[in-house]
């Protein structure tokens, strides 16, 4: 790290080696695309090597992508949903269109798993980027707060709203599968 | 089909509950007395509350599942900071051209005022000589 902050750039390609996968599926839960999420990943890892000495070490390198990462993903989303408007929506509903909606089908974590990831997949983007940040990746509200330009009260609403959205997707009562069909 | 007119000993209505459950269920919010009192009395909400717990519980295990992107993203990333330090390098060395342009032109400038005031003074001497 000492090495990379001092501009070798030797240093810092290692530390791109160590953390680009972990730093790529955050670009791509963000995201939801894989062109999108190696756009995101480079221009993160370029912005990280620009201000690599203000990385103070108090937090790990990983911690500090995330946040640089969910900035840029935030960044990428807004320019791709500029002339979507439907993307900035996120009173959507997701409807499950997978036969299998009983809850006591999945009862496999590693279907749970796949289930939850779909979900995800279809959250609006303002959504998904904090349940994605908060639960999955354990960034404080405030953090969250900052990389994604919102208030902290904003977030929190979002990520209730995702949580709810979430587990209706999941756990769908009868009236919200007769919804669906 | 959840019963928004229930109301337990507490008089909240399960929808007011589930409203909250998705704040509470990891401690982000702090359910106030009445709240849980309905919660535990209600095998509705308690099952919701389950069920986000489960939720919860998932979305924290991908954590651990990481994708592997496409080969070459740590070249092109590094090329990617070559080319912006470059960049910026070409844009130094730009704004350093400038500043010597500026500074050549000061310099000649000033070196000229000078020669032209030795010049004048050397005039002078001469004049009070020959007089």
């Amino acid at each position: 790290m000492a090495a990379a902050k001092a501009g070798d750039s030797d240093a810092f390609a290692e530390l791109v080696r160590a953390t680009e996968a972990d730093i790529y599926t955050l670009a791509y839960r963000l995201t939801g695309n894989a062109e999108d999420a190696r756009d995101v990943a480079q221009e993160a890892y370029l912005r990280a090597f620009r201000s690599l000495k203000k990385f103070r070490g108090d937090a790990r390198f990983s911690t500090w992508m995330y946040r640089i990462t969910a900035n840029c993903a935030s960044t990428q989303l807004t320019r791709r949903s500029k002339g979507r408007h439907e993307e900035l929506s996120d009173d959507d509903t997701i409807v499950d269109e997978r036969p299998e909606s009983d809850p006591e089908t999945m009862a496999e974590a590693g279907a749970m798993r796949d289930r939850v990831t779909e979900a995800l997949g279809d959250l609006p983007p303002i959504l998904r980027a904090v349940v994605v940040l908060r639960d999955v990746y354990d960034l404080p509200h405030e953090a969250i707060a900052s990389e994604l330009g919102i208030s902290e009260s904003a977030a929190k609403v979002r990520l209730h709203r995702a949580r709810r959205k979430l587990r209706e997707r999941l756990f769908p009562t009868g009236e919200e599968k007769a919804r669906a069909v | 089909m959840r019963s928004s007119r229930y109301f337990g000993t507490d008089g909240v209505t399960c929808d007011e509950v589930a409203d909250a459950l998705p704040g509470i269920v990891d401690g982000d919010d702090v359910a106030d007395l009445d709240v849980q009192r309905h919660v535990a009395a209600c095998l509705r909400c308690q099952a919701e509350l389950v069920q986000y717990r489960r939720l919860l519980r998932t979305l924290h295990q991908l954590r651990t599942e990481v994708l592997e992107p496409a080969p070459g993203l740590v070249p092109e990333v590094l090329a990617a900071i070559e080319a912006a330090g470059e960049r910026r390098a070409m844009h130094h060395l730009l704004s350093g051209r400038r500043v010597a342009y500026v500074s050549g032109i000061a310099a000649a400038t000033a070196a000229g005022a000078a020669g032209a005031i030795l010049a004048s003074r050397a005039r002078h001497r001469r004049v009070r000589l020959a007089s």
